[in-house]
């Protein structure tokens, strides 16, 4: 038997996308293989690492845990959709210059998880930074160029 | 790992869609746990029942002497609520060590029930609070004290293939009581913890002594854990440091933590079990006070 299919349509980076989707497609598969949006990364595929963070609908969340049907109708941003032609976000301006990258595998989901944080909260306390990208692991190295880089996003507000 | 996907907009239109599945389909809420599961293979199922778009499902209102939430709800609705800082912070503070903000944004109250966890943060903090939770199925709906739907580890007395969980309720706190919640593991984000406790009082009218207490605890049992001698203890005792620290031998006697060979020594355990039991019930009897 044909597994049935399901018709998806969302916004991604402000554009309208539709698909034919299983039943049982997660969201970061559908950004990853049927849209080719690689930026957002697939790391621990249980929930415990936040590489695969994209904002949906206004709140950083967990592809790898969103059966892709539930993102019928809502408005999702990934990694892609952050910077202008060759002019990086701010955000990500800042991750390079106050050198929070070390191998990059971890970045997208940190940099949608401070996004998520600054539009809601443009002007976060070090805690309040700290708690957004706790969800985030990075394996490389520290934090503090990563907070440091939020915060300099923030202050320049 | 599924074959279908349903959405109803209604809890009956739910109900119909598990029965029509006789079984082989199961509610869907934030999934946090449920995806995990279905993708290790532990179990399967036909359909996936979401939940999340039926709506009134969301709410969290003080009804009378009871703060009730709708099924929906989130960990994160739980930190944010002012209505449950106020008057079940408990709940709140536990709500707040969840996971990570991207898991308590989807993630649910009523999903550690169905979990059924002995360490759940949620579902710890419920049984201090003598939770009363709303079951529905074909028969109907009906409440039930949430402590008699934990049978054991990962097994709940609510059939998600079956049944769904409507509402929580949790009683507000009056006059004189209080309420703090505990917890430590390796991290601050993203574990599972080492040990929570979760606390709530009641002072006399003077506030010196205790009316009664409730303490839950996880992981020391196979189901989120009430220490029962350690609450007949504290009942009209003086509420001072000394009765606290009696109060955290007993329930490090009555709590059996086991050795976890990814987290901790039942050793470890046992003596962190009385640091949290000291300060949880410091910190509800401080709260209690300034509320009289």
């Amino acid at each position: 038997m044909e597994p049935k299919t399901y018709p998806l349509t969302m916004t991604i980076n402000g554009r309208q996308v539709s698909v034919e989707i299983e039943a049982d497609d997660l969201l970061v598969d559908v950004l990853r293989d049927r849209l080719g949006l690689i930026g957002t990364k697939v790391g621990c595929n249980e929930g415990e690492c936040g590489a695969c963070t994209v904002i949906m609908d206004g709140e950083a969340v967990l592809s790898c845990l969103i059966p892709a049907l539930r993102a019928s109708g809502s408005e999702i941003t990934t990694i892609e959709g952050l910077s202008d032609g060759d002019t990086l976000h701010p955000l990500q301006q800042a991750f390079v210059e106050h050198g929070a990258v070390q191998c990059g595998y971890c970045i997208p989901g940190f940099i949608m998880s401070a996004k998520a944080l600054l539009d809601a909260n443009p002007q976060p306390s070090h805690e309040e930074i700290k708690e957004a990208i706790a969800g985030n692991l990075c394996r490389c190295t520290g934090y503090v160029k990563i907070i440091e880089a939020i915060e300099a996003v923030a202050g320049a507000d | 790992m599924w074959q279908t996907y349903e959405t109803p907009v209604s809890i009956e239109e739910a109900i119909a869609t598990l029965a029509q599945y006789d079984g082989r389909a199961q509610i869907i809420a934030g999934g946090t746990d449920l995806i995990v599961e279905l993708q290790e293979g532990k179990h399967s199922v036909d359909c996936l029942v979401d939940v999340t778009r039926i709506p009134g499902l969301n709410r969290i209102e003080q009804e009378g002497d009871w703060i009730v939430m709708g099924a929906n709800v989130t960990f994160r609705q739980l930190k944010d609520s002012p209505l449950l800082q106020q008057q079940a912070r408990v709940l709140s503070e536990a709500a707040a060590t969840v996971g990570a903000l991207q898991i308590q944004t989807v993630a649910t109250l009523a999903g550690n029930i169905v979990s059924a966890l002995p360490a759940a943060d949620g579902a710890v903090a419920l049984v201090s609070l003598e939770a009363e939770v709303e079951v529905c199925d074909g028969g109907g709906r009906a409440w039930h004290p949430v402590d008699q739907l934990f049978l054991g580890p990962g097994k709940s007395a609510v059939d998600p293939h079956r049944q769904m969980i409507t509402a929580i309720r949790v009683p507000a706190a009056g006059p004189g009581q209080g309420s703090a919640w505990e917890r430590i593991g390796r991290r601050r984000a993203l574990v599972l913890p080492i040990l929570n406790c979760a606390v709530c009082v009641a002072l006399d009218g003077d506030g010196r002594a205790f009316e009664w207490a409730r303490i839950g605890l996880g992981p020391v049992a196979p189901v989120p854990f009430r220490a029962r001698e350690t609450e007949a203890f504290l009942a009209s005792q003086p509420a001072t440091e000394e009765t606290f620290r009696q109060a955290a031998e007993i329930a490090a006697g009555e709590a059996k933590p086991r050795t976890s060979l990814l987290r901790a020594s039942k050793e470890y355990r046992t003596e962190v079990l009385k640091v949290l039991v000291r300060q949880g019930l410091t910190r509800a009897v401080e709260q209690a006070r300034a509320g009289r």
